[in-house]
């Protein structure tokens, strides 16, 4: 599992330009607008939502959508729109907190190892093919176990369950990197383990990094929704899409707006985020997008 | 060394599957809290109770002798007993096997069926319709919560249609479930199938069946699908090998009383020993159907027994 490190020098854009050539698909415009609008709904909850989403009895218990109610009202009474908009709060939060952890910790781990090498990457190395041996959800759901159930522990949890993948890819771009002249000339003038580490090799895998966390942050925000669904994550009463899902899912058959508009808007999160990335990563690094 | 190929393979397995279980352990052993109450589930108990559960637990004893133990016993199978029913874990795990080896096989039947159809047609016509809307769906496939597309299935053709039931043990209750999980594993299957066929479709010997007057059919048949199935069946053996060990979301929407549904109730309810036997299981069976599948590949192909020498 060999992944080409990006042609470092030749992908750093202008943010202006970097813009622009993201937004020259299609897709990649449709999911800037869903994003754009769940950013928007997320930032501006408060405002935006007619409800207060805690509060029960606004309105008859699984009463159908309607003007007042737009996506219905759940079993207590609450109003499903406004608790979706403040579940696009805690998903998008949670989606950044999670992908965060995989890619610092990730990224220090794997270039690291590379850079050490020897024993040290061996082992490294080791470590890592056993940590992917496991499924991703039973590795989460290992990690929750010992963390206690949680929003915020569920993040950590996918969150490091994402390390290993991060790491490989960056130990195998770092290995590209550590034979090249100028990480040769860095020790040749005695820079220090760490100032190699941080000057001259981070600031090269960054391309790589940022393709990375934009193709993790949809898998990150459904990870941690369907570690809510299966009531390993966020805890009722918090509006959390995943969550509500599983509620939903017992009052299906009197009341489907229940668990359609939680879905759906994860759904599209999800999506707007993947297209975004997908394209993303097409213009940071033609060559690294087909592993994605 | 002269030791024949599939020996040193099977011997390979050994480190990994020690390193594995070294992991559940350590990871385990991170848990907050007193085994001992957590074994006793809350009950007040007075210091000798707690003293003489805590030796016939193995706890008194220092870490790294708790550790060897757990090792000796893995290695034999014996996975301890668990907290809240006192069973042995083992005979947990048998009892809850069935459901979770049946979604996987009808999962992997509907994903095998769906996937290859579309592969095949994709590949055949790179940049066909069926190709293009393929290709343009799998970014909405990865997006779609698989729980979700469940309590979808569940409401059209259970509640609304009535053509499935959408509880019980039969055949019946098991056609939405193995959808939803044939669904996702189709998407993949498809495009490996596709870029396969696609690249073997342009070698010399397919030419040379054409030109031999072979119908189109034989050609992609015993020709072309030969030589690209080796990719297709490593996916499937890998997922087949997450399935075994409990499809967790699906089993919750289906309600569905496999290894998933207990990992997940193991884990509420702070069962150590049975989340540590089905992660142990689950990782078990995930490296020794890996092993299985290298196995075949090199009776199937004398190229890799070669290069593993």
């Amino acid at each position: 599992m060999t992944t080409a490190a990006p042609a470092a020098a030749t992908t750093i854009l202008p943010p202006r330009r970097l813009i622009a050539r993201t937004l020259g698909a299609p897709g990649a415009v449709a999911g800037s607008i869903i994003l754009a609008v769940l950013v928007f709904g997320a930032i501006f909850a408060p405002l935006l939502s007619p409800f207060d989403p805690n509060a029960t009895r606004v309105c008859p218990r699984l009463a159908a959508p309607s003007f007042t109610h737009f996506f219905g009202c759940d079993l207590f009474g609450r109003d499903i729109f406004s608790r979706i908009l403040y579940g696009a709060r805690l998903s998008l939060a949670v989606g950044l907190l999670t992908v965060a952890i995989s890619l610092v910790a990730g990224t220090i781990f794997g270039m690291v190892i590379a850079f050490l090498g020897g024993r040290v990457d061996r082992i490294g190395v080791r470590l890592l093919d056993v940590m992917l041996g496991f499924p991703a959800i039973v590795l989460a759901i290992l990690i929750v176990a010992v963390l206690g159930v949680g929003a915020f522990n569920a993040a950590l949890a996918v969150g490091i369950s994402g390390i290993p993948r991060i790491a490989r890819v960056i130990r195998s771009a770092t290995l590209t990197l550590v034979g090249r002249e100028f990480v040769e000339s860095a020790r040749a003038v005695g820079a220090s383990q760490t100032r190699i580490l941080r000057r001259h090799l981070l600031p090269n895998l960054l391309p790589i990094v940022i393709v990375l966390g934009s193709l993790d942050l949809g898998g990150a925000i459904l990870s941690t929704a369907t570690l809510s669904f299966l009531g390993l994550g966020a805890q009722p009463p918090t509006s959390e899409w995943g969550a509500m899902l599983s509620a939903g899912r017992e009052f299906m058959r009197y009341a489907p707006w229940t668990m359609i508009f939680p879905g759906l808007a994860l759904f599209l999160a999800v999506m707007s985020v993947n297209l975004v990335g997908d394209r993303l990563s097409h213009v940071l690094d033609p060559r690294a997008s087909g592993h994605g | 060394m002269t030791m024949p190929w599939f020996i040193r393979r099977i011997l390979g397995i050994v480190p990994t599957l020690f390193l594995t279980w070294s992991i559940v352990f350590g990871v385990l052993q991170l848990i907050p809290g007193d085994p001992v109450m957590l074994a006793l589930g809350g009950t007040p108990a007075s210091d000798e109770v707690l003293d003489n559960e805590r030796r016939r637990l193995g706890l008194d004893q220092p870490v790294y002798i708790q550790y060897l133990t757990f090792l000796k016993k893995m290695a034999v199978g014996d996975l301890g007993n668990g907290y809240s029913s006192k069973q042995p874990v083992s005979e947990m795990i048998a009892a809850r096997m069935r459901p979770s080896l049946e979604l996987a096989l009808g999962g992997l039947l509907v994903g095998i069926v769906l996937g290859v159809a579309l592969g095949i047609a994709a590949g055949l016509r790179p940049h066909g319709w069926i190709d293009t809307a393929m290709m343009s769906s799998a970014l909405v496939g990865v997006s779609l919560p698989s729980f979700w597309i469940g309590m979808l299935l569940i409401y059209v053709f259970g509640l609304q249609l009535e053509w499935v039931p959408i509880l019980g043990d039969g055949i019946d209750a098991l056609i939405l479930p193995s959808i939803t999980i044939g669904l996702f594993l189709a998407g993949g299957l498809a495009r490996l199938i596709r870029s396969a066929l696609i690249e073997t479709m342009t070698q010399d010997y397919i030419r040379t069946a054409h030109s031999k007057g072979l119908s189109a059919v034989r050609v992609v048949a015993k020709h072309a699908m030969r030589n690209a199935i080796i990719p297709p069946i490593t996916l499937l053996g890998l997922q087949f090998a997450v399935l075994i060990g409990g499809a967790v979301v699906t089993e919750r929407v289906f309600a569905r009383a496999g290894l998933g549904s207990m990992l997940i109730d193991a884990v509420l309810t702070k069962d150590i020993p049975l989340v540590q036997g089905l992660v142990v299981y689950t990782t078990t069976a995930y490296i020794v159907i890996n092993l299985l599948l290298e196995l075949l590949y090199g009776i199937v192909d004398p190229r890799i027994r070669s290069r593993r020498a």
